[in-house]
């Protein structure tokens, strides 16, 4: 089985290769970029199945590079990380096309689990 | 302001208008009761006046009578006719038929001798010549005496006239009864302290004075008035009391006639009026300082309400910012260590799937390694049920509809006072309908409120006991209530009506502002909700707010 594509956004380095190295041990195909803008050019270049997003970013922010990803690249499923006030912009997120959200910090079976249905989702709606 | 700061407020404001208004009242007072006594005043000395004028012309005329009927005697007889014994009779018989004063009369030649006599002494041979009396007549051609004993025992007062007949000299004299003058005097005397009387200028009675004794005694009163014309009054202390004394001098003689009142008498519609004056100003003042009472309650009150009323605006705009800036500071604060939680976790989390890796065998403490790293996880999910729950209070201040599960909230608003609870071995328990509808409300504002009842529970509860969260749909299914039940002291049924009241505390100085059930009064009521109370004495209370359902 092909293994599932995601692309985690986040400023925070650190956060990121943590992100990279646990997920990839979960049988995941994951990349990392540090911004909305290199997220943007990263899905021109690749396909992928799942976007992880941070909310809290410098320059773009994640609502707006939600809106991006979802004008350019409608069949990415989006996950919306927020370690933000409220679940409130979770919850904007989703209102603008995201699949789900996840306060940080988060549970990693957790989001695994979320990823998976996200995908499952766009294996769906593609098929369908 | 405290209740002793509106008292004195209270006694200033009545003070000033009484005071403001004592001005005038008394002013007026004492003006009119200023006139009036002036007015009487003038009146009584003026009436004094008058009667003194009329009486000393009573008397002058009387004297002047008398010395012009001698002198018609003197000039219409001449010294021949006049030294016959038997016609002087004749005409001292003529003179007394018209006037019983007259005592005796004589005829006395240039020499001093007496020519004829008639009366009731043995005057025959009495030699005047060199007598003052005998002197002044020779040289005034009139005299009268002042009263004098003489030798008759008696007091009287002697006439004279003295007649020229070619280069013969001769005088007519008549002696005259005091009494006469006495009763001319007398029957002007007015009340029971009033007195009457003439005194020469040598200070001698002479008639006798009710007040300063019999006839010839001496008067020291009114010491030396020198003469003056006309009619006078003055005001003299006597023994400590004022009397007036109207005087006049006689023209023919230098006596002085005093006719004297005290005003006790003639001035009692004075003093009655004073009273009077008196006695209305008193009244005046009384009415103005109930009026001022009265107004000034009513102002002070107003003013207590005021303040009350602003104080507690004043303490929910306090509140309301004050929460508001500890939610901005919980909101930053919760998410600068979200990051860094992740983080742990995350590197804790990769030690774990390394960790799976190896051969458990073949690191030395592996079981520990692995253990520490659960415990790592375990604590950071503590930290983040702290500063999500942060989050949950940090929203702004204004009311916000969103869709709220009450149960959420109550669970997150219990999660708060856990610790206080077990500290104090109070049991928490939640009861929650597990089908409760949600509701469009502001939950941070809810929280406050709930945390408000929560602490007041635990506070009433003290040690030992059951704070319980129930929360049900009410019948209609309109409606979701939550309830706070305490097994606490509960709360008299008198206060229950109060509770809500701004200030209303129960707590002792500096424990309680009062303020907490007024808030969430008024939250609730924004909220389109409300809030209510159930307690008896001894068993607890029981708060319940009531939400609409969305």
């Amino acid at each position: 089985m092909e293994r599932v594509k995601v692309l985690i956004v986040d400023d925070e380095h650190d956060f990121r290769q943590l992100f990279i190295k646990r997920f990839t041990l979960r049988n995941l195909d994951v990349d990392g970029v540090g911004s909305g803008r290199e997220a943007l050019k990263a899905l021109d270049r690749k396909e992928y199945d799942v976007v992880v997003l941070d909310v809290r970013m410098p320059g773009m922010d994640g609502i707006e590079t939600l809106k991006e990803i979802k004008k350019h690249h409608p069949s990415s499923e989006v996950i919306m990380l927020t370690g933000h006030g409220s679940v409130k912009s979770g919850i904007e997120g989703m209102s603008h096309g995201a699949f789900d959200y996840v306060l940080k910090p988060f549970k990693i079976d957790d989001l695994l689990e979320r990823i998976l249905k996200a995908h499952e989702r766009r294996v769906l709606s593609r098929g369908g | 302001m405290d209740s002793k700061q509106y008292k004195l407020l209270r006694l200033k404001i009545m003070g000033a208008i009484t005071a403001f208004s004592l001005i005038p009242l008394v002013a007026l007072g004492s003006f009119m009761h200023l006139q009036f006594s002036q007015g009487y005043r003038e009146r009584i000395s003026h009436s004094l006046q008058r009667s003194v004028e009329n009486r000393k012309a009573a008397i002058d005329m009387f004297l002047e009578e008398n010395i012009l009927q001698l002198r018609n005697m003197a000039w219409t007889h001449d010294f021949e006719q006049m030294s016959d014994q038997a016609y002087l009779q004749h005409v001292f018989s003529t003179m007394q038929s018209g006037n019983k004063a007259f005592i005796d009369l004589g005829v006395i030649d240039g020499d001093g001798r007496h020519a004829a006599y008639v009366g009731p002494y043995e005057l025959g041979d009495v030699n005047y010549r060199g007598q003052d009396w005998f002197e002044k007549t020779m040289l005034k051609g009139v005299y009268v005496s002042d009263v004098f004993m003489g030798f008759r025992q008696f007091p009287h007062i002697i006439l004279a006239v003295m007649r020229r007949e070619g280069n013969r000299y001769w005088i007519l004299r008549a002696t005259l009864d005091s009494e006469v003058l006495n009763a001319l005097v007398r029957n002007y005397q007015t009340g029971q302290r009033g007195d009457a009387f003439l005194v020469n200028s040598a200070h001698v009675l002479q008639t006798s004075s009710g007040l300063n004794g019999a006839v010839l005694g001496k008067m020291d009163q009114l010491a030396g008035p020198s003469r003056f014309t006309g009619a006078r009054v003055e005001e003299h202390s006597v023994h400590g009391r004022t009397v007036l004394y109207g005087m006049a001098w006689l023209n023919n003689v230098d006596w002085l006639l005093v006719i004297s009142e005290a005003p006790g008498e003639s001035l009692s519609p004075l003093f009655r009026t004073q009273a009077i004056v008196i006695s209305m100003v008193g009244g005046g003042l009384l009415l103005i300082m109930a009026g001022a009472a009265i107004a000034t309650r009513g102002i002070v009150e107003a003013l207590a309400r005021t303040d009350r009323h602003r104080a507690e605006l004043d303490a929910r705009i306090v509140q309301s910012n004050k929460m508001a800036a500890l939610g901005k500071m919980a909101a930053g604060v919760a998410h600068e260590v979200n990051n860094p939680l992740t983080l742990i976790r995350e590197s804790a989390g990769w030690i774990k799937d390394l960790l799976t890796e190896e051969d458990p065998e073949a690191i030395k403490n592996y079981e520990e390694i692995a253990e520490a790293v659960d415990k790592i996880d375990q604590n950071v999910e503590r930290a983040k049920g702290v500063t999500h729950r942060m989050l949950g209070f940090a929203r702004r201040m204004e009311p916000m509809q969103e869709n709220v599960d009450l149960n959420q909230v109550a669970k997150q608003t219990m999660a708060f006072l856990q610790n206080e609870a077990l500290h104090r071995n109070i049991e928490l328990r939640a009861e929650l309908a597990p089908d409760l509808p949600h509701t469009a409300t502001d939950t941070a504002q809810l929280q406050q409120v709930l945390l408000n009842l929560l602490e007041n529970a635990i506070d009433a509860v003290d040690h030992n006991g059951t704070v319980t969260i129930r929360t049900r749909t009410e019948e209609s299914g309109k409606k979701i209530q939550l309830s706070v039940i305490d097994t606490g002291k509960g709360i008299p049924k008198e206060m229950q009506g109060r509770i809500f009241d701004p200030f209303f505390t129960t707590k002792g100085v500096g424990e309680g502002t009062g303020l907490g059930l007024s808030i969430s009064y008024g939250i609730m009521e924004r909220l389109g909700g409300g809030i209510a109370v159930e307690s008896e004495e001894g068993k607890g209370a029981t708060f319940t707010l009531t939400l609409p359902v969305c």
